[in-house]
């Protein structure tokens, strides 16, 4: 069981494929920033999904995927201190980010830059 | 090859010629010389215990989500993976585990569904697709030929 099971969290959408959870997440959120597969938030949840990974901010909330392999993908945000420091780090780390209004366009698919993950710095 | 670290990464137990073909596959794969581990969530691990309740058949038998964060926090790694799908789910565990493993990649899809699903794979890997649910005998002729090449 990870953290997040643990933790007070909403659900936007659940028992989703993985590829709908990235669309509500880019469609829902102030800020879209993306991510590799095992990318860490929180304490030990390592986000499990198909790269590129969509993270949003809505106010202090991280609006985030969550696959289970017997539930499919679900959309769930969490909004307490801690998602405040999820959301400092996505923004200082960031290399590309897509705001409500770029990552409606069409250049947005090409120029995502999935966030440096664990997985990444491992196979280097 | 003999030796090579081998994780058999099963999802969901839904379908269920997924803990017969788990159960053959590890076996074989041990008896040709492979250090097999199969990883599982606990529905998955308890059909497979109680099937193989003294480790006949399976010798290593581990937590998906904890072998996941052990591949992420370089732990442990393995050489080639056989990934079972059945759902939307178990692809994106298996593209997850394609992303932070240097495993050559197998995916073992299955199900009602399972062409389709093989279609939406975007990750580089060997496919075995059977449109099967409960026979798992053509699964298995597909599977023995994919050994014969590992082998060879």
């Amino acid at each position: 069981m990870s953290c997040i099971e643990q933790m007070k969290y909403t659900i936007h959408l659940q028992r989703i494929s993985f590829k709908e959870a990235r669309e509500y997440i880019e469609k829902n959120s102030d800020e879209v920033y993306y991510v590799s597969p095992g990318y860490k938030i929180f304490k030990d949840y390592y986000i499990i999904g198909i790269p590129p990974i969509a993270v949003g901010a809505k106010g202090n909330a991280l609006v985030f995927p969550y696959t289970k392999p017997c539930h499919g993908s679900f959309v769930l945000s969490i909004d307490n201190e801690d998602s405040i420091k999820e959301i400092n780090r996505l923004r200082e780390t960031g290399k590309e980010k897509a705001t409500t209004t770029v990552k409606k366009s069409k250049s947005t698919e090409s120029s995502r830059s999935p966030l440096t993950s664990y997985g990444d710095m491992w196979k280097k | 090859m003999t030796g090579a670290k081998v994780l058999l990464m099963m999802g969901c137990p839904e379908i269920p010629i997924q803990t017969s073909i788990a159960l053959y596959l590890s076996h074989k794969l041990t008896k040709l010389g492979f250090d097999v581990t199969v990883a599982g969530t606990a529905a998955a691990s308890k059909l497979l215990k109680v099937s193989d309740f003294d480790g006949y058949y399976v010798k290593k038998l581990v937590d998906l989500d904890k072998t996941i964060v052990d591949v992420i926090e370089k732990r442990t790694d393995f050489d080639m993976c056989f990934a079972f799908m059945h759902n939307d789910a178990g692809m994106t565990y298996a593209t997850t585990m394609s992303s932070i493993s240097q495993a050559r990649m197998y995916s073992i899809v299955f199900g009602r569904n399972a062409e389709a699903l093989a279609e939406s794979i975007e990750f580089d890997c060997e496919k075995i697709v059977a449109q099967d649910a409960h026979n798992p005998t053509r699964l298995k002729n597909k599977l023995d030929k994919v050994m014969e090449e590992i082998v060879k």
